[in-house]
């Protein structure tokens, strides 16, 4: 019989330490929504996702009041739109994303994601309408998220895509010129893109997947944190058992949640997504965590090691918590989402090309980060490239959710609100790559893709 | 048989366990076990009740118990036992 302390760990974890569900996200498939007519095709996609998700907002809210945990999001992901609206005569999908929007907003979710293309080798013609409609979906539409998958370790690096998309994130910098940008902070650029990710921007529901599935995902840095609290000065086999211990059960909550909404919902099961989520709220952040280790500042020597430890030990205790494990699984680093990494980039202890190591042994990449509003799109475009090779020779998965802030220069503050935080303008590399990214073409799949 | 656990933790004062039981008694919910200690001045008690009989749905008998609890100075919720389970057993 479960006693009074072990009930009081779990209070306090969900009072004090931050302890929640980040999301539950419902994937639905759009394939059988695909019609050679736009209106209908748009009609159908309405129709499907407030059919399937009619619940789902209502289910999470009874689960968060019987178990006592809080559910941040209720998200949707959905199929690719470009593999649902190239049947189409359609010449711009942006009144495909208004569809998604208003669908999202009928049945009360706080995001939709899946207004995505997937490219890494090449593009349908639908990729293209679909990735020049991006700047103008994303500023017409309030909820709804966009990806594009350039590369992958088995096909290389697509950079023609590369290109196109600094500029698309030029061109929506642009059109969001009142927010500060804000459209890019929906847009996620992804080497090795998962089907089953159920966290934003970069959620999309793969082709594989099943006709409507539940993911979930979990968060805890606060409790990771603390639990490292009790810790201190003991060596790093003591932290890692620590971690691996907290992720157990922290995943745990994520596994009993999924499997309810799923029962709930009469829905499969699809995975928990194992990621340390930071939220901007005091003593929920991953950069503490590395700072407990005995790090000064998040972003010094150090820093990489520390969140190798930690993202290899939230998996070894998460795995064995959870049946079925999978979508983005890591901690994640979003600077604008996560006050510690805020206060290092802000006194200078945190660069972007510290980010960028940090990447290489964590989910998912750059994330979150502003930049000065006169970058232009082909360095824009080379960061990706570089995060992109990041993933394709690491075999994981890097994305680059990057945010240039119109007129805003290094050391100012972009404020988002709510979960997307505060961003200090970083500062970039001004040499140009100008000459790399005209180049075009592919770069080819590593010597290591070849497996077979 | 469903479980619940009902936490309560506040400022000791006369009469809290009365005010939680009677609730439960009104509504048909069964005592399986209650254990209560004294932390640090804080009255802390948990509760394993059986939910199953009970007259009112999940989300009513959980907002009486909570706006009984504002009404006595102390914090009082229930929770499934799931919860509890999950996180700390295999």
């Amino acid at each position: 019989m479960i006693n009074k302390y072990e009930t009081l760990e779990t209070l306090h974890m969900i009072d004090n330490q931050h302890l929640d569900i980040r999301t539950i996200t419902m994937g639905i498939s759009l394939l059988d929504c695909a019609d050679s007519d736009s209106a209908k095709s748009r009609q159908k996609i309405y129709d499907k996702i407030c059919n399937k998700a009619e619940n789902l907002v209502k289910t999470g809210e009874t689960i968060e009041k019987e178990l006592g945990i809080p559910i941040i999001n209720k998200r949707i992901s959905v199929t690719p739109i470009s593999l649902v609206a190239g049947a189409s005569e359609a010449k711009s999908y942006v009144p495909f994303a208004k569809t998604l929007d208003e669908a999202a907003k009928t049945v009360g979710v706080n995001f939709i994601g899946g207004f995505s293309a997937l490219v890494h080798k090449g593009f349908t013609e639908a990729d293209r309408i679909l990735i020049n409609s991006i700047p103008e979906a994303l500023s017409t539409t309030d909820i709804v998220c966009s990806s594009v998958n350039v590369g992958n370790s088995k096909a290389g690096i697509n950079m023609d895509a590369v290109k196109l998309m600094g500029e698309v994130i030029k061109k929506t910098e642009e059109l969001t010129v009142s927010t500060d940008g804000f459209g890019n902070a929906k847009l996620v650029v992804f080497c090795n893109a998962v089907e089953d990710n159920p966290f934003m921007a970069g959620a999309f529901l793969g082709v594989g997947e099943p006709d409507c599935v539940i993911n979930v995902g979990v968060s805890g840095p606060g409790v990771v944190k603390h639990a490292l609290e009790k810790v201190r000065g003991c060596d790093f086999g003591v932290v890692s058992e620590t971690i691996k211990k907290t992720a157990f059960k922290v995943t745990r909550m994520g596994q009993l949640v999924a499997m309810e909404a799923s029962k709930r919902l009469g829905v499969p099961f699809g995975i928990v997504d194992l990621s340390l989520a930071p939220t901007p709220a005091v003593g929920d952040s991953v950069a503490y965590i590395l700072e407990e280790m005995g790090l000064e500042k998040c972003g010094t020597h150090g820093t990489t090691a520390a969140l190798a430890l930690l993202n290899d030990a939230v998996k070894k205790g998460g795995v064995f918590a959870s049946s079925y494990v999978g979508g983005l699984s890591g901690a994640f680093i979003p600077v604008s989402e996560d006050a510690g990494m805020i206060a290092a980039a802000q006194c200078g202890a945190l660069s972007i090309d510290k980010l960028e190591a940090m990447t290489c042994v964590c989910s998912v990449g750059l994330d979150m980060i502003v930049i000065p509003g006169d970058t232009s799109a082909s360095t824009i475009s080379a960061i990706i490239a570089d995060e992109a090779a990041i993933g394709m020779i690491n075999n994981k998965t890097t994305a680059v959710r990057i945010i240039p802030a119109p007129g805003k220069k290094v050391g100012e503050i972009v404020e988002f609100g709510g979960l997307l935080g505060t961003g200090p303008v970083m500062p970039v590399n001004n040499y140009s790559s100008d000459d790399f990214i005209a180049r075009g073409g592919r770069i080819p799949a590593p010597i290591h893709s070849l497996r077979n | 048989m469903k479980k619940a656990i009902i936490t309560v933790i506040g400022k000791d004062k006369v009469g809290i366990i009365y005010g939680v039981t009677k609730i439960l008694s009104e509504n048909n919910v069964n005592v399986l076990d209650i254990s209560q200690t004294i932390l640090q001045g804080m009255f802390t008690m948990m509760m394993i009740v059986d939910i199953e009989k009970c007259d009112s749905n999940f989300e009513a008998l959980s907002d009486i118990l909570a706006k009984e609890g504002q009404e006595m100075g102390v914090e009082i919720r229930i929770q499934l036992e799931s919860i509890f389970e999950s996180m700390h057993r295999i």
